[in-house]
């Protein structure tokens, strides 16, 4: 019994880890797609048919680049650098609910890796631990372009981590449990359409700001701002090393992407599943539900595309003052409110 | 696999790190070794199964505190040269004084440490649970350690605010403003 769960929980860890990257991968062909849409231009269509082989082409010229370690670098910390970018970028999914349960066999499969007690806390200690991939980066190319960028990702992840959490506790105060699956599962009502972002919409707002800038994302990628420090914290970096950090923003944005899902838009309910076909035949409603869910998810990663190819970036004092003196004081007055309107209306 | 085998593999781990924080001449590998410490006794408490304590201790600890630490490191540039030199008077005594720390801790949590295993069930360290007893049975010392987090924090915020601050922004604005007419 206990083999045959490693075995199921193995499984699904591989796929889970090889569709992460293979859209990670797609995301590159994705952006330029997008950007040259945003900008009426055609984008890559070179390699294949629409270009859709351009990413394999990209992977091929980075892995076959010179490779530069510079003199003065910390060796190892510099390739510790993206090492913990990728490690912490990649671990994150092991918490979220892709969909409901398989039944094969017999064998009820959840699709999920870990449904543990802590589940949402789990996410913000990955995304706090994250920043050290940058901050070790930067530091150890013993570039002053690539410490200022290290120093400015860790004190953005900081402030706005802060407005996150406090977003997000207005969330398990409406549904009372930390458990990703149990969040979820509490947003089925209403024909699958009871999601939270009706109850909470500042919320929602205040938690997608802040996800764009603990993934960096323009318009809060001043860590890499070039016109201002080269290209931040990978100045130095060159070949896969600099592969990895790239790839690590693009899963980053999938499985925050996966997150607000979850917590704001249903996760993986849609409207109509509770219809009464489905409840003979649970293995095609897990099947669309994990649809739905990546439905979702594509949603989200275009937003963000459309965000960075639409807005101006951000000055660094803005950006503080947008976390610490806009976010952070919205966060608790939505705390208070959805604690006030709990009292007195119940849920 | 035999939790024991974990625990001893966890234990040299943290020790290992541990050691390192202090042997290491370089300030900024001696923050990593700590981070490393601190993971290491977050998977000790997963191992005890509490799990709220675990993620916590990543979150603030790991995630929060480490990251200022390292923060600072990296402007104040300190490496060999820059290390002060201790005299020998000076590491005698710091020797005698945590030897004399080691001693009273082992002797306090040699027998403490067989409570903690011996746990009536295994959901004591759960968020429900914790939280529960917070709120119950706890609810007062919970209160006043707010009370106290609220304290420092006002009191950090009135140490990081330099005096006049708010002179001198507004002399920049009289500047700023003269210098448009102008």
């Amino acid at each position: 019994m206990e083999f045959s769960l490693i075995l199921e929980k193995s499984i699904l860890v591989l796929i889970l880890t090889a569709i992460t990257l293979g859209i990670a991968t797609y995301l590159t062909y994705g952006e330029r797609k997008v950007a040259a849409f945003l900008q009426d231009r055609l984008g890559p269509n070179r390699a294949g048919i629409f270009g859709i082989f351009q990413p394999l082409a990209d992977a091929g010229k980075m892995f076959f680049k010179e490779e530069l370690i510079p003199k003065n670098a910390e060796k190892w910390l510099f390739i510790l650098g993206p090492g913990i970018a990728m490690v912490t970028a990649c671990i994150t999914s092991a918490v979220i609910p892709w969909g409901g349960d398989l039944i094969l066999g017999g064998r009820t499969i959840s699709l999920q890796v870990a449904d543990v007690d802590i589940g949402i806390l789990y996410i913000m200690g990955i995304v706090s631990v994250g920043v050290y991939g940058i901050m070790i980066g930067g530091w150890a190319s013993n570039n002053k372009y690539s410490l200022y960028g290290a120093i400015r990702a860790s004190s953005q992840m900081i402030s706005y981590e802060l407005a996150m959490g406090l977003a997000l506790i207005a969330v398990i105060m409406m549904s009372g449990d930390l458990s990703l699956r149990h969040i979820v599962d509490e947003q089925s009502g209403w024909h699958g359409m009871k999601w939270n972002i009706f109850f909470q919409p500042l919320g929602f707002i205040i938690f997608f700001t802040c996800a764009l800038a603990e993934t960096n994302r323009a318009p809060f990628d001043l860590p890499e701002c070039e016109t201002e420090l080269i290209g931040g914290y990978h100045t130095e970096y060159s070949s896969m090393k600099l592969g990895f950090y790239l790839f690590a923003e693009y899963i980053n944005m999938f499985i925050s992407s996966a997150v607000m899902a979850c917590i704001y838009l249903g996760g993986y309910n849609f409207p109509g599943m509770d219809a009464a076909w489905f409840s003979t035949h649970p293995n095609w409603l897990s099947m669309i539900e994990v649809g739905v869910m990546f439905a979702k998810v594509s949603f989200f990663i275009f937003c963000f595309m459309w965000i960075r190819w639409t807005l101006p970036r951000f000055r660094y004092d803005q950006l503080m003052h947008l976390g610490w003196k806009g976010l952070i004081p919205l966060a608790i007055a939505n705390m208070v409110i959805t604690g006030g309107w709990m009292l007195l209306f119940g849920k | 696999m035999n939790p024991n085998y974990i625990f001893t593999l966890l234990a040299f781990i943290t020790i290992l790190c541990a050691l390192y924080v202090v042997i290491s001449k370089n300030p900024i590998h001696s923050v990593i070794a700590l981070i490393l410490t601190f993971f290491s006794i977050s998977a000790h408490y997963v191992l005890l199964n509490t799990q709220f304590l675990a993620i916590v201790n990543l979150i603030v600890y790991a995630g929060a505190i480490m990251v200022l630490f390292l923060f600072v490191l990296m402007f104040l540039n300190l490496n060999k040269e820059t290390e002060p030199v201790k005299s020998t008077s000076w590491l005698t005594a710091a020797a005698i004084a945590s030897g004399c720390l080691l001693v009273v801790l082992v002797a306090t949590l040699r027998e403490g440490s067989e409570l903690v295993m011996k746990s009536p069930n295994g959901h004591a360290g759960l968020v429900k649970t914790l939280g529960k007893l917070l709120f119950s049975k706890y609810l007062v010392p919970f209160e006043l350690s707010g009370i106290l987090f609220l304290a420092a924090m006002v009191g950090a915020v009135f140490l990081g605010k330099k005096k006049g601050d708010d002179d001198q922004d507004e002399l920049i604005i009289q500047d700023n403003a003269g210098g448009n007419n102008g």
